[in-house]
C-alpha cells in the first residue's frame, strides 16, 4: 500500500519573535493514514498544521504535496490543492448561516436577471446534506451561527472541512467540544474518510481516541520532535513519557 | 438519539420580537410620519404627509446623506468606520465645479458636464484609495486612517477651492440638480439607481458576502481564502465614489461646488447606518435599512422646520433616535433567544 506519501514535511521551523514554536520538524503523511499529532498545550501542534495549511509562512524547510515541493502564500492555495483544515478555534463567521460558512470564499452562484447571485438556498441545502453525514441536527439552518452551541458550532467547522472532498484532511482537535456519541461520529468519519484513501492529521489531546483512530503517532515537545511510533508498537504511557520528557 | 442537542425556545416570542427589531427603522418613520401628521392638522390645520412638496422635499433632503451612508454602510458592515466621506464629498464637489467651468468653452455645455462627471469621480478614487491602502496594508484602524484622510480631504478641498464656493457657469446644470423626469426630481432618481446597485451588490454578490464575512470574523475570512486586503481596499473606494457622487449631485442641486459641503453631513451617515441597523462592530446591516435611517433623519429635520420648532431641536431628536434605536437592538438580542452578550 505505501507508495509515495502525499505530504512530505522537511525540516520545518517557524519562529515568532524570541519563541521557537518549531524546530526542524519533519513528517510525512501518507493517504489513506490517520496520523496523530499529540504533545502538551503550547507543544506546537496548532502552529505546525497553520504552517501546513498557508496560515503561518515556514522560516525554514520544505513542505511537498504529492511529491512536488509548495510554497501556499494563504490558505486558499493549500484549500485548492486539497488540503482542507478544521481549526482548533473553529474560523467561523458567527454573523452567517450554516450555508455561507461552509461555503465561505466558495460561494454557489446563480444567476439573477443575468447578474451573478449568491444561492443561499442551495448553499444550505447543501450544507445540510453534509451534516446529515454526521448525523447532526440543526433546527435552524437559517439563523447566524452564534445563536448556535459549542459542539453544532464545532459541526459545522467539520461539516466545511468534509464537503470539499480533500485529499488531505487536517483536524485541530475536532471533538473538544462534542459530546460523546458525537465524538463516536466523528471517530467513524475518520475511519471511513481513511477507507476513501484520505490523509489524515488528528490532532488530540486525548490518548483514547487517539489509539481508537490513528495508524501512527508523532509526539511534539517545546517545538520539537520527541518521538514518533506505529500504534500497534507502542502505549498510553510512553506517549506520556514522550510528551512530558521522562 | 445521535444528534446534538436543539435548543428550545420559544418561537413565537422569537419572531415578533425580531420581526420588531428587523421593522423597527420602519416603525419609526412611520411614527415620525404620524406624530408630524397631527401636529400639522392641530396647530397648522394643514397636512404634512399627503401634500407632495413636502414628500418630495423629504426625498431631496436626504439624497446627500444618504448617497454617504450607502458607502458607509459596507464600510461599517466590514467592522470599519469611514470618517472622510464629508470631505471626500467637498473635494468631489470643487473638482467638479472646476472641471466643468475649465472645459466649458472647449467642450460645450454637455461635453464639460460628463468630463467633469468622470475627473470628480476618478478624483475621488484617490483618498479612498490611500484609505483603502493605509487600512488593509498598513494595519492603520479605520478610525484613524480616515480621520486623518478627513483633514487631508478637507485641507485641500479648501485650498482647490481658494476658500470660498465655486459657482459653476453651465446653462444646463441648474436644470438638472432642480428638475423632474416623470414627476420625480432627477437627483432623487440619479440616487434611487444607486440605492439598488449597492443594494444587490451588498445582499447577492460575491463580494457583499466576503464584506459580511469580513465584519463577521476578519479571520475567518482569512482562512477560508477570502482576499480580505482587496475587499478592503475596494470598500473604501466605494465609500468614496458614492460621497462623489453626493458632491456632484450638491453641486448640480446648487450651481456651486463647496468645499464644506458634506461637512455636517458625517455624523448623519453614520446615524443613518446604525438608524437602519446596522451593528458599529461590524457582521450586520442592510442598505434598505441605511435607506430607511436616511429618511427617518430627513423627516426629523424638513419636518421640525414645517412645524416651526427652533431647528436646534433636531440634533435633540436625531440623537433620541440613535439611542433607542440601539436599545431595541439590545433587547431583542436579550429576549429573542438570539446570543445573548455575557454580562
Ligand atoms: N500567532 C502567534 N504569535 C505568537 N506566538 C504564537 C502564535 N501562535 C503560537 N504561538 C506560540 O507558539 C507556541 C506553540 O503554540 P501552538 O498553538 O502551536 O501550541 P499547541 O501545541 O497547539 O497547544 P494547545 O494544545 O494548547 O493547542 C506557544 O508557545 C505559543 O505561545
Ligand atoms: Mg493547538
Amino acid at each position: 500500500m505505501r507508495s509515495s506519501p502525499i505530504l512530505e514535511v522537511r525540516d520545518l521551523s517557524k519562529r515568532f519573535g524570541g519563541v521557537h514554536a518549531l524546530e526542524k520538524v519533519s513528517l510525512d503523511l501518507y493517504g489513506g493514514e490517520v496520523l496523530a499529532l499529540a504533545g502538551d498545550n503550547g507543544a506546537g501542534k496548532s502552529t505546525l498544521i497553520k504552517t501546513i495549511s498557508g496560515v503561518h509562512k515556514p522560516d525554514e524547510g520544505i513542505i511537498s504535496y504529492d511529491g512536488k515541493p509548495v510554497t501556499f502564500e494563504n490558505p486558499q492555495q493549500a484549500r485548492d490543492h486539497g488540503i482542507e483544515t478544521i481549526y482548533q478555534d473553529l474560523a467561523l463567521a458567527d454573523n452567517l448561516d450554516v450555508g455561507a460558512n461552509v461555503f465561505l470564499g466558495r460561494e454557489v452562484m446563480k444567476r439573477i436577471l443575468g447578474l451573478p447571485a449568491v444561492d443561499r438556498k442551495r448553499m444550505r441545502a447543501e450544507a445540510a446534506d453534509t451534516l446529515k453525514v454526521l448525523d447532526i441536527r440543526i433546527n435552524r439552518l437559517d439563523l447566524p451561527l452564534r445563536s448556535l452551541s459549542g459542539g453544532q458550532r464545532q459541526a459545522v467547522a467539520i461539516g466545511r472541512a468534509i464537503h470539499w472532498k480533500a485529499k488531505v484532511l487536517i483536524m485541530d482537535e475536532p471533538t473538544a467540544a462534542l459530546g460523546v456519541p458525537e465524538q463516536r461520529k466523528v471517530k467513524a468519519l475518520v475511519r471511513s474518510l481513511k477507507q476513501s484513501g484520505v490523509g489524515v492529521i488528528f490532532i488530540s489531546h486525548n490518548l483514547v481516541d487517539i489509539f481508537e483512530v490513528c495508524d501512527r503517532i508523532i509526539v511534539l515537545r517545546r517545538g520539537i520532535i520527541a518521538g514518533e511510533r506505529s500504534i500497534s508498537n507502542t502505549n498510553p504511557d510512553e506517549i506520556v513519557r514522550l510528551m512530558v520528557g521522562g | 438519539m445521535d444528534t446534538l442537542p436543539v435548543t428550545e425556545v420559544d418561537t413565537d416570542r422569537i419572531s415578533w420580537l425580531t420581526w420588531l427589531a428587523a421593522a423597527r427603522a420602519w416603525l419609526f418613520l412611520g411614527i415620525l410620519f404620524v406624530a408630524f401628521e397631527v401636529w400639522a392638522q392641530l396647530v397648522y390645520r394643514t397636512t404634512f404627509l399627503f401634500n407632495p412638496f413636502n414628500v418630495q422635499s423629504i426625498a431631496v433632503f436626504a439624497v446627500a446623506p444618504l448617497l454617504l451612508a450607502l458607502g458607509q454602510t459596507l464600510v461599517i458592515i466590514s467592522g470599519g468606520i469611514d470618517l472622510s466621506v464629508g470631505f471626500t464629498m467637498g473635494f468631489a464637489a470643487v473638482v467638479f465645479a472646476h472641471c466643468v467651468n475649465g472645459t466649458l468653452d472647449a467642450l460645450g455645455v454637455f461635453g464639460s458636464l460628463l468630463v467633469g462627471i468622470i475627473v470628480a469621480l476618478v478624483a475621488s478614487i484617490v483618498p479612498g484609495l490611500i484609505n483603502g491602502l493605509l487600512i488593509a496594508r498598513l494595519k492603520v484602524p479605520p478610525f484613524i486612517g480616515t480621520l486623518g484622510m478627513y483633514g487631508v480631504a478637507r485641507g485641500i478641498a479648501f485650498l482647490l477651492a481658494g476658500g470660498t464656493t465655486v459657482p459653476v457657469r453651465n446653462s444646463i446644470l441648474a436644470g438638472l440638480g432642480n428638475g423632474s423626469l416623470f414627476g420625480f426630481p432627477i437627483i432623487v432618481l440619479v440616487t434611487i439607481i444607486i440605492v439598488a446597485v449597492m443594494h444587490f451588490v451588498l445582499l447577492q454578490s460575491r463580494y457583499g458576502q466576503h464584506v459580511y464575512a469580513i465584519g463577521g470574523s476578519r479571520q475567518a475570512s482569512l482562512r477560508a481564502g477570502i482576499n480580505v486586503e482587496r475587499n478592503t481596499i475596494v470598500l473604501y473606494v466605494l465609500s468614496a465614489v458614492c460621497a462623489a457622487i453626493g458632491g456632484i449631485l450638491y453641486t448640480a442641486r446648487f450651481s456651486a461646488g463647496a468645499a464644506q459641503a458634506g461637512e455636517p453631513l458625517l455624523l448623519d451617515s453614520i446615524a443613518a447606518v446604525v438608524i437602519g441597523g446596522a451593528s458599529l462592530f461590524g457582521g450586520s446591516g442592510t442598505i434598505i435599512g441605511t435607506v430607511i435611517g436616511a429618511l427617518i433623519i430627513a423627516v426629523i429635520q424638513y419636518g421640525l422646520v414645517f412645524v416651526n420648532v427652533e431647528p436646534f431641536w433636531q440634533f435633540v431628536a436625531v440623537g433620541v433616535v440613535i439611542v433607542i434605536s440601539v436599545l431595541v437592538d439590545q433587547s431583542q438580542k436579550r429576549l429573542g433567544g438570539g446570543k445573548v452578550d455575557e454580562e
